[in-house]
Order: C-alpha cells, then structure tokens, then sequence
C-alpha cells in the first residue's frame, strides 16, 4: 500500500537528543485527565533517580533543551493521558503521576517496559510496544500531523531544527510570489475548510490584483460541533500554521495577516499567541520578514461564539467588528475582502499542508490520495468507535478502513464492541451527510461524497450505533444550523424554524401522511433560498437521512415506534402480568393516574394517559415494568 | 447595572479599568469585539451602561454595538456565576449521552434553559457546541478546566466539590 510507504519516510526525525526523551501528551484531551500532573511527576522521579538517569539525558543541541517535554495530541485520545519514550518509540497509556515512578525505574533506568501500560489489541489482548504495533496509527499517513505528538509546541527552536520555516524563507528569498502560487496549483491541493476549492487559484486570483493593500486570513473558527482537527493541529504545531499562512502572505502581496480563532478553544489560543509572538521576535513576521525588507504583520481574532463567522464573508464581517453576517458572493473575499480589499481566507489544515508543499514540493504531497484529491485529510473519529480520537490517511481512504481498520470497530452503548453494530456515519457536520453500512467502500474523496449527498466537509466523523435514533440525530442537527441561523434570510431563518416543528411532530408522535412530504418540500425551499453555505446545506442531515432511513422515519409515522427505541413518547410501557406482583408501588407512584390494579393481582397502564415519566419502573422492585 | 451600583465605591477604579481596555485597543471601531471580549472577561458580562459608554468611546451608534453584542453567544447581558458550567452538547458529546447530564445539573442546581444562573450568582450552566475533546466524550469544562467522560452523578459531584471548596458566606 502506498500509504504505508510514505509513513515510513515519515518517521519523525525528532530525536535531537542524545539520551532519552519523555513526551508528555498534553493536548485538551490528556490535560483534562490530568497530564500535567504527570509531567510534574516525571521532573520530580527523575530528578530524584538522580545520576543515574540523568547521565542518559544529555542533549546534543546543548541550549537549555529539557528531556521531558510536553507536545500536542498524540492521537489515542480515547486511552489519556498518554506518554511517549524516545527512541525506545514506547507509548504508555492511561499513566496516573503514581506510575511514573514504575516508568522511570523499569524503562528509563533497566530498559524494559511496563507492560500494563502499553495499548492492548482490543480482539486478542496483545500488548503494543509503540505506535508503530498499534493499528489505529500504523494505519494512518501523517503528513500535517508528523510532528504533532512528538514536537514541543511551545518551543520554536524545536520546530526550526526539524526544518521550520525553511519553506517561508525560501518564499521570501528566492521564489516570486507567481512561482509559488504555481507550485501550489500543481500540488493540486484543495482547501480543507469544507469546499474543497483549488488553494492554487484562489491565490492567483488575489495575486494578480494590481498593486493595493490585501490581506489574508487563517480560518480557526472549526465550528463543525463533533471535529476537533484543527484544534489539535494549532495545539500540536502552531507553527506550522503561521508559517503556511506567512507563504499565503507572500504569494499574494498581503502585509497583514490575521488568524480568526475559536475561543472555544482556550489551549490553541494559547499557544498560537505564543507561536506568533516567538515568530516575530526571530524576525520571521513584523516589518523585515526574513531580511527579505516586506513586511508581514499577524494578528490573533477570538471568535465570540457563532457558527456562521466560519463562512468567510460572515468571518470578514467579524473582523470589521460588525455582526457576523454573510453577503452575497461574487464579489469572492480575493477580489473584494476585508474591507473591500483582496482577500485570501484559507483553512488551518490547508495552510499547514501549503507550508509542507514549499517545502518538499508538490510531487512529494501529491504521492498519495486521488488525482482529483492529492494529500492526506485530517478527520476527527468519535462517537461509537472503539479508538477515538484524531487521524490523517490519503484522500479517497475507504470508509470501511476509516471505522474498522483504523477506528477498530463499532461500539454498543455500554462501550463493548458491537459486530453489527454499525448503523451510520455523519460526516461533515451539521452541513453533511450520513453515510451507511452501504458505504463501507466508498472512497472519502470531495467528489465521491457529492456523489451520495454528504460532503468532506471540515472531517468530523462521528460513528452512530444501532442504539442511536436517526431521526432525533437529524433533529440534532437541524437544531444546531437553526440557533446558529444568522437571520439573515427568510427560509433559512423561518424554514428551519418549521422544519424542526416537523421533526418534533415525528418524533412526539403527532405526525402523518402529509409530514414527510412538506419536510421535503421545505428542505429543498431552504436550500434554494438561503444566500450563504449556513442556509443551503442546513437540511443537507435531514434529507440525506431520509434517502438511507425512510423505514425508521415512517416506523415513527405510521406505527407510532421509534425502531431504536429513545423516542420518549412514542414508548409503550407495559406491565408483565406474570413478573407483577399486586404490591400497588407503581400505582401510588404514577404522577397521572395511568395505573389501575386491585391489590395481589397484576396492575395495568392506561396507555392514553400514560406520560412515559418512568416513575413506575424506578418504583418497581420486580422489573415487572417494560418498555422504558 | 446592578453590579455597578452594588459596587459604588469601586465605580472610579472600574471606570478606569474600562478606559484601559479602551486605549489597549486604540479606541478603534473596528477592535469593538475584542473591546467586549475584555469587558466580560473583567465583568462576567456586559452591563447596559458599560455598552452606551463603550459606544460613545468609540463614536459607534449605541443600537450597532447592542446589536453586536446580542448576536454573538460568547456575550451575556445578565450576570454570569462565579462558576460557569459548560455541558458540551456537539455531536460527539450528543450521541454519548450529554443530555442527561444537562439535566442532572439543572435539577441539581435548580436552573433551567432561560434561567441559567444559580440564585446566590454562584454557579451558570450553559451548553456548547464541542469543546475540543470529543475523543473523551462528553466532556464539561468548568471555567476552562474541561472535566471528560462524564456521567450526571460525576457531575453533580464535581459541583458539590466546588461548593466544599467555597467559603460558607460566599
Ligand atoms: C456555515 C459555514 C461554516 C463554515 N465553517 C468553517 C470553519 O469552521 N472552518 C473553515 O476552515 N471553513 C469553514 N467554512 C468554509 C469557509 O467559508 C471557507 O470556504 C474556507 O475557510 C476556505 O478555506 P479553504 O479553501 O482553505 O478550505 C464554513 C462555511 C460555511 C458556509
Ligand atoms: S463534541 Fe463535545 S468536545 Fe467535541
């Protein structure tokens, strides 16, 4: 496979240390099960195993470079906080500060590992020494992640001895800004912000705009609620992000750059801020970029909490200080942006693939995907799946090998792997689609999702078992577009509004023949009629669920049944006759009255009545009640 | 307006707060949001009179920077709690189960979805859409320390941990 071969050419070359080095995962997901903690542990037990260990850990570069350095997400989200050992390349999972004494002890100081600690193939039980054993990561290519786990983000000398900002100083210094918009084109590289436009012409168009000011501008806001790629990105590798949007900055002729960041996100902010500051005392943003005598200055935007400011006309608003609201396009932002002037907004991802392009070349980014989709893609696995968390694989990936082969598989509700588990995916977000069983072979490429009525999107995958209601998911997700309406249009504002009653109708049991068919005609109203991407994909989840579900909305229609059996009102709570014992404890705690029944003989509910509250089945001490 | 009132004698040193935030941002127009970002930062939200000031500062008209500040979720115009408790509710979170943490909390702390703030201003439930660590689902994040894989009796007692931790008069 040709994904295989590219990560091992891959390997990251971080180890600039002589002796060992600990990483210490501290990206959102690990900090919040206590990674600092054992960071702290770590300086601690090894300070306190003294000469012996310390004479391990001398550095080459000599300028200050700690041992034990803490870096973005490693990946395994699901198994934090995580813990990497170079160059044993051993992971630790799950590490509490009480194992680091074990760590240091066993692998630090007699070279073995623990092996309790190590990631456990979930089918056999075999121990994985690194993640080179582990399925979920050999699986993937990583090309914007490849120093994402390893490298300290906070330190830029660490980010400049792997190479960084190689590729802006080459832009600045010796490529014409028409050479670099060619090399992007030939990359062939696709914006990852959700369209998929061709990055290459984008940057052409603003490029060629005669001599006024322009600007660009990184899109941080990933509001897709379920993705967290270019968070962990910004976490991992600021850097990287910078520098790409540096390179943007010069292949148009911009002198400002901003990075519209979600505030949602307090780590990123943190230490974009932080890559931002560092890059402009090296001289690498500010007024002489590089000595190259242009001037490049980067400002950081906190977003304020609306969905819609990842639109890029809403976006340019938000920077003007305005409402976050979208205008008609044409003009695009390249000709007319901020402030009327030329504009290029490009996405986190896409900037950091832009800076590996300059770097080694379009060639080398387009060995793998397809040739319509060149690279490797970012998607964020969660829900239902038994490995969760962040993945990188060639474009045109199958979906099968993307839920199986690198997620592991499906989960039922209590966590347990689920054979047939599998019910559906939603990819894309509020904006996308679901994808089915069906589609276990389909390539994850822009086109052929189109194809069936999803779209990349930003990469959110998220992993629905059988227990999961696709009507309340499609319901979900129409409230989310709704509350994030800007107003702004009429259909999108109002249609939304009534194609949620509709949803509410199904759900509650109140729906009829006549639903289904005004939902359609409405879902379609709303796209026709809504200026901006918010409005026109928003009923995108409700009819891609109704071209894979319409038995599971027409079971709630017709027979009043939620097949997943989470639609409260549509429940029908029952009495076993033969479990019920006439004790009277559901009868005296029933809120409405629904339960009759003499004493010592079997109760029964009025289902008319009947509330669904559950109190009855709390009450029952002989599970005599069914159907909650 | 209650805070401000509630807290007149230190109304000369807020008022100097807010000119500082004013001149950080160079009293521009076009820095208003990262203005109020500040302001609720230094308030816990955006009293009515700090918005007519901050318009006059900025020479905008005051019905811009209202408008403003009610489209953006990030803004409250009524106090926050102490503690601001935000249920992730984004997809990942969803399909593991947050509501029934939603309503844990709420039950618990006897708010709901219009009132969202405890009576003794001590604590705020929110949702929001995907905080970042949905590989840990469902998480909430307690003035920005994110707590994950939640269940409502876990939450429930990290609140009741915050309440032990809390002088009595608080
Ligand atoms: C409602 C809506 C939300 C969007 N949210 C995002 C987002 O969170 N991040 C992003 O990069 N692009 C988002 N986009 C797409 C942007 O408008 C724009 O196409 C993208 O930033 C361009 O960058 P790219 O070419 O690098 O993909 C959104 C679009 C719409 C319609
Ligand atoms: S959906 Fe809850 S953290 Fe992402």
């Amino acid at each position: 496979m040709v994904a295989k071969d590219v990560l091992t050419e891959a390997e990251p070359k971080i180890p600039h240390v002589a002796g060992r080095r600990i990483i210490v995962c501290a990206g959102t997901g690990c900090k919040a099960n206590g990674s600092e903690a054992v960071y702290e542990a770590f300086l601690e037990s090894i300070a306190a195993a003294g000469a012996q260990v310390a004479v391990e850990f001398k550095s080459e570069g000599g300028d200050g470079e700690v041992s034990v350095t803490r870096s973005g997400c490693q990946g395994v989200c699901s198994q934090a906080p995580l813990v990497t050992i170079l160059p044993d390349t051993v992971l630790y999972m799950r590490v509490q500060p009480s194992d680091v004494e074990e760590i240091v002890a066993k692998t630090l100081v007699a070279g073995q590992v623990v092996e309790r600690l190590l990631y456990h193939l979930p089918d056999t039980g075999a121990a994985c020494r690194g993640a080179k054993d582990i399925p979920f990561l050999n699986r993937q290519t990583h090309v914007v992640l490849r120093e994402v786990g390893y490298l300290d983000p906070e330190n830029l000398q660490e980010y400049l001895r792997l190479g960084g900002y190689e590729a802006a100083r080459k832009a600045f210094l010796q490529m014409t800004p028409e050479g670099i918009c060619i090399e992007v084109a030939q990359s062939g590289l696709r914006g990852r912000g959700g369209g998929g436009f061709p990055t290459g012409r984008k940057w052409e168009a603003a490029r060629q705009r005669p001599n006024v000011k322009k600007y660009v501008i990184c899109n941080a806001d990933e509001g897709d609620p379920g993705a967290f790629m270019n968070c962990s990105v910004m976490e991992g590798n600021p850097h990287s992000v910078i520098e790409g949007l540096l390179i943007a900055a010069r292949a148009i002729g911009a002198d400002e750059a901003y990075v519209y960041i979600r505030a949602e996100y307090p780590l990123a902010v943190k230490r974009m801020k932080q890559a931002v500051a560092d890059a402009e005392a090296a001289g690498f943003l500010g007024d002489n970029v590089f000595g190259s005598g242009l001037r490049v200055h980067c400002e950081l935007k906190e977003g304020a909490g609306a969905f819609v400011c990842g639109e890029e006309t809403a976006m340019i608003a938000s920077v003007e200080g305005q409402r976050g609201m979208p205008r008609p396009k044409p003009p695009f932002p390249a000709y007319s942006g901020l402030w009327g002037k030329p504009t290029v907004i490009n996405n986190v991802e896409t900037l950091a693939q832009v800076t590996r392009i300059i770097r080694d070349g379009p060639a080398v980014f387009r060995q793998v995907g397809t040739p319509t989709a060149p690279g490797t893609k970012t998607f964020s696995i969660t829900g239902h799946v038994a490995n969760t968390g962040l993945i990188e694989v060639p474009l045109g990936t199958t979906l099968g090998e993307v839920v199986y082969g690198i997620g592991g598989g499906v989960t039922d509700d209590a966590g347990r792997l689920s054979k047939d588990g599998f019910k559906a995916v939603q990819i894309g977000g509020p904006s996308g689609g679901c994808l089915t069983p069906d589609h276990v072979n389909l390539p994850l490429d822009y086109d052929a999702l189109r194809g069936v009525g999803a779209m990349v999107g930003s990469g959110g995958l998220v992993v629905m078992n059988q227990q999961t209601c696709i009507v309340s998911i499609a319901r979900f997700f129409l409230d989310f577009t709704q509350r994030e309406s800007c107003g702004k249009c009429v259909l999108c504002r109002e249609g939304t509004r009534q194609m949620l009653a509709l949803l509410d109708d199904i759900i509650a049991g109140r729906a009829d023949a006549t639903t289904l068919p005004l939902l359609e005609s409405l879902a379609h109203a709303v796209q026709k009629g809504s200026l901006c991407g918010l409005g026109k994909t928003a009923p995108n989840p409700v009819l891609s669920t109704l071209r894979h579900f319409r038995p599971e909305y027409e079971a709630h229609i017709v027979q009043k049944r939620c097949p997943a059996g989470r639609c409260k009102a549509l429940r029908k709570i029952t009495i076993n006759e033969t479990k019920c014992i006439g004790c009277g404890a559901c009868l005296h705690k029933c809120p409405v009255n629904a339960i009759s029944g003499e004493k010592k003989k079997p109760h029964r509910i009025n289902l008319v009545a009947c509330i669904k509250c559950g109190a009855c089945a709390e009450a029952c001490k002989f599970a005599a009640v069914e159907g909650v | 307006m209650t805070t401000m009132q509630a807290r007149s004698p230190d109304r000369a040193e807020q008022l100097a707060t807010l000119r500082a935030i004013l001149e950080r941002h160079g009293r521009q127009p076009a820095k208003l949001i990262p203005i109020l970002q500040a302001v609720q930062d230094e308030y816990r939200y955006l009293p009515e009179e700090v918005l007519s000031y901050v318009a006059t500062a900025l020479g905008l008209p005051p019905a811009h920077v209202y408008g403003v500040a009610t489209f953006y979720a990030y803004f409250a115009l009524e106090p926050k709690g102490k503690y601001v408790v935000r249920l992730c509710d984004g997809t990942a979170c969803h399909v593991k189960n947050s509501l029934p943490i939603l309503d844990a909390l709420r039950d618990h702390l006897q708010v709901d979805e219009e009132h969202k703030t405890t009576a003794d201003m001590q604590f705020t439930v929110e949702t929001v859409a995907c905080l970042g660590a949905c590989g840990l689902a469902p998480v909430v994040m307690i003035n920005g320390q994110v707590h994950s894989r939640m269940t409502p009796e876990a939450a429930v007692q990290l609140i009741e941990e915050i309440r032990k931790s809390e002088p009595a008069e608080a």
